[in-house]
């Protein structure tokens, strides 16, 4: 009994002597599923990486909700890249000085190695027969999403709604407000999660559609199995990007901005790419796009850049307390 | 000594409290936990054996243990020192006391785990000089130790100190006047009074800690294999559609709490072998019936 | 009487560790969150909590806790009171199973219950006929509180229900009285003050959960938004200030209901001293 606080502490040295050996590792802080995607993505890379310096590197891994795994980083998580998925993520961190203000420019494609869109779940063979957004404002058409005001999946599916509605015919602000009013009215919950949202329409058997990322589409048919759903795209739907930046803080600190730099680089090789096209990610690189074309339908897209000026704005704009979703819920 | 009738229900009493009781428990306890297993086993035993090998969900479940275990002494130390103070004793201020030591559970765990981070975080109070001396409290293991002492400080003086009002000090006071010093009256009268709660209170804190999502998550970091424990890897695995694995890791902490349980028995067995030596006279043991 | 007897040792030692421990661990963070949202002034942080969607969520959350709470208290007492007393086969088994709540995260049971729960789930399908809706309404957010509190009221009736001298219920029943009489003048004011501590634990962990409620709740502002959400949203637009604002006025409100709740246990505490509960029963015929 007497050695117990002594095993304690030999299991706590244990447990925290893998962060010790800084310069050979870097931690690689993500959004919660781009777990596949990485942990495809390290080996080779490791093994390039090797090869070119004769370095052994250790990459972790963090997973989590966006934002709360910036505000980690902010909040001191060592973190020497961040793949998130939201720009306004990593605006949050450039404010707080920890990435370069012009962290979009330090990488082609506005720093996104590849791209997803958002796109519609129906019930096998359609049988509300959904076809685009206007639908999803149907009375009588019950929609699953995560809350759009909480998570990065229902904001990126509340833009979208929102993009539509000011791109037809007479359409503005108001009438886009007013869509989107319409569609928040037909969801019966906001789901907690994106994850959560998948549960709640595959599994519960709620709901007419579910609006997610294409690249999730392939998830739930892991999970689920390919035979009970319908993927639907829109005419017009958003382009998601998925950003991703040196935390320049912590790499001069550790010595690890070559790495930290190479790691993010090497996504944007053939075998990045490849990797990202074969985790259903949309690949920038238009020869692999094209070799996998048949997973990627043609779609028409906007960039939350195009429409709303920048994901900061968009996010003020419409998601901050008293932005656009709210008043949707202030009673008149 | 005569058996009275009136110290019993009558039957049919018995029978609907049994009813209620077991009911509720029907709906609130056993049909969750069967659904956790039912997910977790849904493709099989193999499938659930082999979500449970992986290094990351391995490493998990020794963190939890850990953590767990770190905290427990912390506990029954402050648990039997507020208790006594608080039951034995009469003074000013005591139902705020009781409030102060209630209130962590009114914390929300999120708020709990960003309290923590207002203090030792990078921006925090204590953050540019913990950085300047390279001491690692936030998302490492001391954070995550330090917020489930938040999460659990309650319980174990919670639980004593109903136990120990109800008991008096009658006990004790005969125990000194018979001569007996401070620290024998402790051993030797108050801590196999309290036993059962003290047990109870150990049970319930070694649970939440190793349940406890939302406090620790703030802390933590999420680095796999490093700083994440079982309930962070459940949700981890839930979000990338790993059904299987979440819930193989969700019986898992399920199993963990059971585990007290056989602690639980094995204590009870051996109490009630001591007392049985010592006298047939005593009150029947508790969890017999 | 009270003069002759010695006093008990170790009260400065307990109470200044206590003290001490207390406010390290507790009372430190939390003047911190209070201090982080001070600037915001009184009146700042008064409008965050007025806003109409705030106030509703206040009232989700204390209303559906005070519910979860009562629920808990009533069955708890019955469980408890099973438990301790009758014998039915499984019982070690029952008895383990009241601590799983604790040791399942939070989320887990979140989303098991709402499984349950759901139109298409075990339980569901047999409630969905009748127009009860569990699963994303509010009452699915008491089913989740229940279920998250319930080891409270049941593990703080064991110890003392196991206490109850068995003595002291026959010597009352030799006296005459029935076994309702023992229970209410005997048993229950024995147990009453440690039904109310469980009680009130209950209602505070309710108040405070997150994890579990956002997969059952449904989320819908003003309807089932619950204030941990509210402050989840500040986070989530980086509102540390905001946040920590809602999450002072959540304390200060669960303060000033435990305060009472404690208050009122000692109270009764006081009025029957458990120790001498011979006199309650002996006062009208002695032996």
């Amino acid at each position: 009994m007497k050695n117990l606080p002594q095993f304690l502490a030999g299991l706590l040295v244990a447990l925290a002597a893998g962060t010790v050996q800084a310069d050979a590792t870097l931690l690689n802080v993500s959004y919660d599923v781009a777990r596949d995607v990485f942990k495809d993505y390290n080996p080779p890379f490791q093994k390039y990486w090797q090869q070119k310096t004769g370095e052994n590197v250790e990459i972790k891994q963090s997973h989590g909700g966006s934002s709360k795994q910036v505000r980690a980083v902010a909040d001191g998580l060592e973190a020497g890249v961040v793949t998130m998925n939201q720009a306004n993520d990593i605006e949050f961190l450039a404010d707080k000085g920890l990435v370069a203000k012009d962290w979009a420019r330090k990488f082609p494609n506005n720093a996104s190695p590849y791209t997803s869109a958002m796109i519609f779940i129906v019930r096998k063979g359609n049988p509300k027969g959904i076809k685009d957004w206007s639908d999803l404002a149907r009375p009588g058409i019950q929609v699953i999403l995560p809350h759009p005001k909480n998570t990065g999946n229902g904001r990126n599916s509340y833009l979208s709604a929102w993009a539509w509605a000011l791109r037809q015919p007479g359409g503005n602000e108001r009438t886009a407000q007013d869509f989107v009013g319409k569609v928040l009215k037909n969801a019966p919950l906001f789901a907690a999660g994106g994850r959560d949202a998948t549960t709640t329409f595959m599994q519960r058997r709620m709901g007419d559609v579910l609006i997610t990322f294409e690249c999730e589409a392939e998830l739930i048919a892991r999970e689920f199995g390919k035979g009970d759903f319908d993927l639907v795209y829109p005419s017009l739907t958003l382009q998601t990007e998925f950003p991703v930046a040196v935390v320049e803080k912590v790499v001069d600190k550790k010595g690890s901005r070559k790495l930290a730099q190479a790691y993010l680089e090497h996504l944007w090789s053939k075998e990045g790419q490849e990797n990202a096209a074969q985790n259903y990610l949309r690949p920038r690189d238009p020869e692999v796009l094209k070799k996998y074309a048949a997973q990627f339908p043609a779609v028409k897209t906007f960039t939350v850049d195009e429409v709303f000026g920048g994901a900061a704005k968009a996010f003020a704009a419409h998601f901050k307390d008293g932005g656009s979703f709210d008043q949707i819920y202030q009673r008149k | 000594m005569k058996h009275c009738r009136a110290t019993e229900e009558p039957v049919w009493v018995r029978r609907a409290l049994l009813a209620v009781g077991l009911g509720f428990l029907l709906f609130f306890l056993a049909l969750p936990l069967l659904a956790v297993f039912t997910e977790a086993l849904a493709r099989g035993w193999p499938a659930y054996v082999e979500a449970l090998k992986e290094a990351e969900t391995r490493s998990a479940i020794l963190l939890t243990v850990v953590i767990a275990l770190a905290v427990l002494p912390f506990n029954i130390l402050f648990g039997v020192a507020a208790a006594w103070a608080i039951a034995k004793f009469d003074f000013r201020g005591k139902s705020l006391l009781l409030t102060l030591i209630d209130l962590p559970f009114a914390v929300s765990p999120v708020v709990a785990g960003l309290v923590f981070i207002l203090l030792f975080g990078a921006q925090g109070t204590f953050g540019p000089w913990l950085s300047a001396h390279d001491i690692k409290i936030i998302f490492a293991v001391p954070g995550m130790i330090v917020a489930t002492l938040f999460i659990t400080f309650p319980f174990i003086a919670r639980e004593l100190i109903p136990l120990m009002q109800s008991q008096g000090k009658e006990e004790e006071e005969a125990a000194l006047s018979l001569g007996a010093s401070g620290w024998q009256m402790f051993w030797r009268v108050t801590l196999p009074n309290i036993k059962w709660g003290l047990l109870y209170g150990v049970i319930l804190a070694n649970a939440r800690a190793m349940g406890e999502f939302g406090a620790v998550s703030v802390v933590s970091g999420h680095i796999r294999g490093e700083t994440n424990t079982l309930p962070l890897h459940v949700e981890i695995l839930y979000n990338e559609y790993n059904q299987i694995g979440a819930f193989a890791a969700a019986s898992v902490l399920a199993l963990l709490a059971l585990v007290t349980l056989a602690a639980k028995t094995l204590v009870e067995w051996r109490m009630h072998k001591e007392t049985a030596m010592l006298t047939a006279d005593l009150a029947p043991e508790p969890g017999e019936g | 009487m009270k003069a002759s007897r010695p006093v008990l040792p170790g009260f400065g030692l307990a109470l200044g560790y206590t003290l001490v421990y207390l406010s390290l661990l507790i009372l430190l963070p939390l003047g911190g969150m209070v201090l982080k949202s001070a600037h915001l002034g009184l009146a700042g942080i008064l409008e965050i909590a007025t806003d109409e969607r705030a106030l509703a969520s206040l009232r989700v959350t204390f209303g559906t806790s005070l519910l979860a709470a009562t629920l808990n208290a009533g069955f708890g007492l019955v469980v408890a009171w099973i438990l301790v007393r009758y014998p039915f086969p499984g019982k070690r088994f029952v008895d383990a199973l009241v601590d799983l709540p604790f040791a399942l995260p939070t989320a887990v049971a979140g989303i098991t219950l709402t499984t349950l729960y759901a139109g298409n789930g075990w339980l569901g399908r047999w409630l969905e006929p009748f127009g009860i809706k569990v699963a994303y309404t509010p009452l699915g957010i008491v089913v989740a509180l229940t279920f998250i509190t319930l080891p409270f009221v049941v593990r703080t009736l064991q110890p003392v229900l196991e206490d109850i001298e068995a003595e002291v219920e026959e010597a009352a029943a030799s006296l005459g009285a029935s076994r309702w009489q023992t229970f209410v003048k005997i048993i229950f004011p024995t147990v009453f003050p440690a039904l109310l501590t469980g009680f009130a634990l209950a209602f505070a962990r309710a108040i405070g959960e997150y994890g579990s409620v956002i997969f059952i709740a449904g989320n819908l502002p003003l309807i089932s938004e619950i204030t941990p959400l509210l402050i989840i949203s500040k986070l989530e637009q980086y509102d540390v200030a905001g946040a920590t604002a809602l999450a002072v006025v959540m304390l200060a409100l669960s303060f000033v209901l435990l305060l009472g709740i404690n208050l009122l246990q000692w109270w009764a505490a006081n009025r029957h001293r458990p120790t001498e509960p011979l006199n309650v029963a002996a006062g009208t015929e002695s032996p």
